[in-house]
């Protein structure tokens, strides 16, 4: 029988209620997430009133807190910290370069860092310039960390508790949207009218056909909020355009590990990277460098990118669309790739 | 009688220890930076005797060596680590800033050590250990946000942190008049946190006050403030000096050695002195013909 559906807000609260009851060691920290009001985005909810002494409401102090949280990680413990908002882990930076990413690695192996940063990510909800980024990129140049970011066709709630499990410190990125939607897993090897493989590993990634993996014009690599943007494109571009895409949905961003996507790119010959984040130094910009170093004779196009403008989100609903990445960029960025339309 | 000895003892080798690494740098033996204790041997020598290495944490900072040396002893693991040797306490990877050892850490970002302090200190009162998370801040830490952050939380979640502020009076080459506003010990205390304030390098007198600080942390689980006012005869790290000679001269008539020095025997003190030396002699001597760290093989 196929379980009722989940929303993502539910799947990550029913997972930090098993990895608590679980595990004695976890301990949750952030701002207003004691109950009843359970967190900004209610993650945290009925937690506090079920394991009080490991459910710790802090002052607004995040610089600290991401070093709290170390010493925790460095005793032994298992902290599981929540940033309210993913823009104010700029204010957590010092403690993950100088602290948190390096003990391990400088201490000589004597010490692990086995803690979690959870964060919400992502736009489209007209929370303004300081309320609404993708700030990833900023994570992924940072070495021995890792970046987790599900999406609403993973199985968010394992990903997080293996997140915990992680011996290395774990960003484990959310996407506000995501919160509210339901979660949608494959049901025999398919989503809608997509097939769809899961990699193995302990955050695997997605890959999504069109065609039951037989030959497609592009592959599209994206993680967390931008799936479902990308996946209403590549039902534009099937429909209207009779063009056929690969999806590769990764989960882990950080170290990054790109064996789907070259096998993906392998059958289509083409890529096109898809982030919510701004364009400059990012998520797509890294891929496309491995990429094209590994598989260069298999490109028959330069890759292409989608991904924010360099600029602010602004809070009005006109303005924010027109920063963010959208289907129409999508289809357009297939679109362009040189010997798409056959 | 034999506890001041023991004192003198540990005090004079940290000294002749940091002497010996600016030596070794002027023979080009160590490269990178080193910060050196000259001055404040007292403040680690007197507090740390308090603390039990195999239950007590400390997070110490850039100049780290004394209260790596008077916690662990290890000075062949220190003296590796800071020469690029293979035995080194980290191998070879943190160098002089970035030690670990059983419970002792240190980092080189100032400030950013007050958190992780607090942070081991929370994790050690729910597991029930009875530990304390010893912190050593300067008077140039107090300039860092997260210090106040730290407090805050140290005093509202009660955590066994000594927060121990070693006011050498100057922030590498800044006097402290020209960094830091109003009192010191005001700012342990607008947080609720108990405080003293000594101005001595007389070791005694560090250790009987560090001894009621880190009693009370042990009877109360709650966070202490203790602020020594010390000085520090030698650069911030090698030769970047430019404080006037009179003053380092009056300030070393008040030397912690000159103090507990004389209050000891000739002879005894001799025989300290010639154990230091001897002791770290073998030291050097092995730590030299170590093997450099070097990546593994693949």
């Amino acid at each position: 029988m196929t379980p009722p559906p989940k929303r993502g807000v539910q799947a990550l609260n029913e997972a930090l209620h098993e990895i608590f009851g679980r595990r004695d060691d976890v301990y949750l920290f952030g701002e207003d997430i004691l109950d009843p009001y359970g967190g900004a985005f209610k993650v945290t909810s009925g937690l506090s009133d079920a394991y009080p002494d490991r459910v710790i409401t802090t002052p607004i102090s995040e610089a600290s807190l991401f070093g709290v949280a170390a010493g925790m990680a460095l005793r032994g413990q298992r902290p599981i910290l929540e940033i309210m908002f993913g823009d104010f882990i700029s204010l957590g930076l010092d403690q993950v370069v100088n602290s948190i990413s390096k003990f391990r690695e400088m201490y000589d192996d004597q010490v692990t860092v086995p803690m979690v940063v959870r964060t919400p990510m992502g736009g489209r909800r007209g929370y303004g310039p300081t309320h609404s980024q993708s700030l990833e990129k900023l994570l992924l140049g940072i070495p021995n960390i890792c970046v987790v970011a599900g999406s609403e066709c993973h199985d968010l709630g394992a990903l997080l508790i293996q997140a915990v499990e992680d011996e290395r410190p774990v960003f484990f990125i959310e996407n506000k949207l995501m919160y509210g939607r339901v979660l949608r897993r494959p049901e025999d090897g398919h989503i809608a009218e997509l097939a769809v493989r899961e990699s193995d590993g302990p955050y695997p990634a997605l890959t999504f056909s069109g065609t039951d993996f037989a030959e497609a014009s592009a592959t599209i690599v994206t993680y967390g909020g931008m799936l479902p943007v990308v996946l209403d494109a590549v039902t534009e571009l099937i429909l209207e355009h009779e063009i056929f895409c690969e999806v590769v949905a990764l989960s882990q961003l950080l170290p990054m590990e790109l064996d789907t996507v070259l096998e993906s790119v392998s059958r289509t010959g083409a890529l096109v990277t898809a982030e919510e984040g701004t364009l400059t130094g990012g998520f797509g910009a890294e891929i496309a460098a491995r990429v094209q170093a590994a598989v260069w004779s298999d490109l028959r196009a330069p890759v292409q990118r989608v991904a924010a403008r360099d600029g602010i989100i602004p809070s009005a609903r006109l303005l924010e669309d027109a920063m963010l990445p959208s289907v129409d960029d999508i289809v357009a960025a297939v679109s362009a790739l040189e010997g798409v339309r056959s | 009688m034999a506890q001041l000895a023991a004192f003198y003892e540990r005090m004079f080798f940290i000294r002749r220890f940091e002497e010996t690494l600016l030596d070794l740098f002027s023979l080009g033996k160590l490269v990178g930076t080193t910060h050196t204790y000259i001055g404040q041997e007292a403040n680690a020598v007197g507090l740390i005797d308090h603390l039990d290495p195999d239950r007590d944490v400390i997070f110490s900072n850039h100049r780290c060596h004394g209260h790596y040396l008077a916690f662990t002893d290890d000075a062949f693991g220190l003296l590796c680590e800071v020469m690029g040797k293979a035995p080194g306490v980290c191998g070879g990877k943190g160098g002089s800033q970035h030690l670990c050892k059983g419970n002792f850490y240190s980092n080189g970002v100032l400030g950013s050590i007050v958190p992780v302090a607090t942070g081991i200190a929370l994790a050690e009162k729910k597991k029930g250990t009875g530990a304390v998370s010893t912190v050593f801040l300067g008077d140039g830490t107090l300039g860092e946000g997260v210090t106040y952050e730290s407090l805050n939380m140290a005093s509202l979640w009660q955590l066994p942190v000594l927060f121990v502020v070693e006011n050498n009076h100057y922030a590498q080459s800044t006097p402290v008049e020209l960094e830091l506003a109003g009192s010191i010990a005001a700012r342990g205390a607008a947080f609720g946190v108990e405080t003293a304030e000594l101005d001595t390098t007389d070791v005694d007198l560090i250790h009987s006050a560090a001894g009621q600080a880190i009693s009370r942390i042990r009877e109360t689980s709650a966070p202490y403030f203790l602020v020594l006012n010390t000085y520090r005869f030698s650069p911030h790290s090698k030769s970047d000096d430019q404080r006037d000679p009179a003053e380092i001269e009056e300030r070393r008539t008040r030397d912690p050695l000159l103090i507990a020095g004389a209050r000891l025997a000739d002879d005894e003190r001799s025989a300290i002195e010639a154990r230091c030396e001897d002791r770290l002699a073998e030291i050097v001597e092995a730590a030299d013909a170590a093997p450099a760290a070097a990546p593994e093989a693949a």
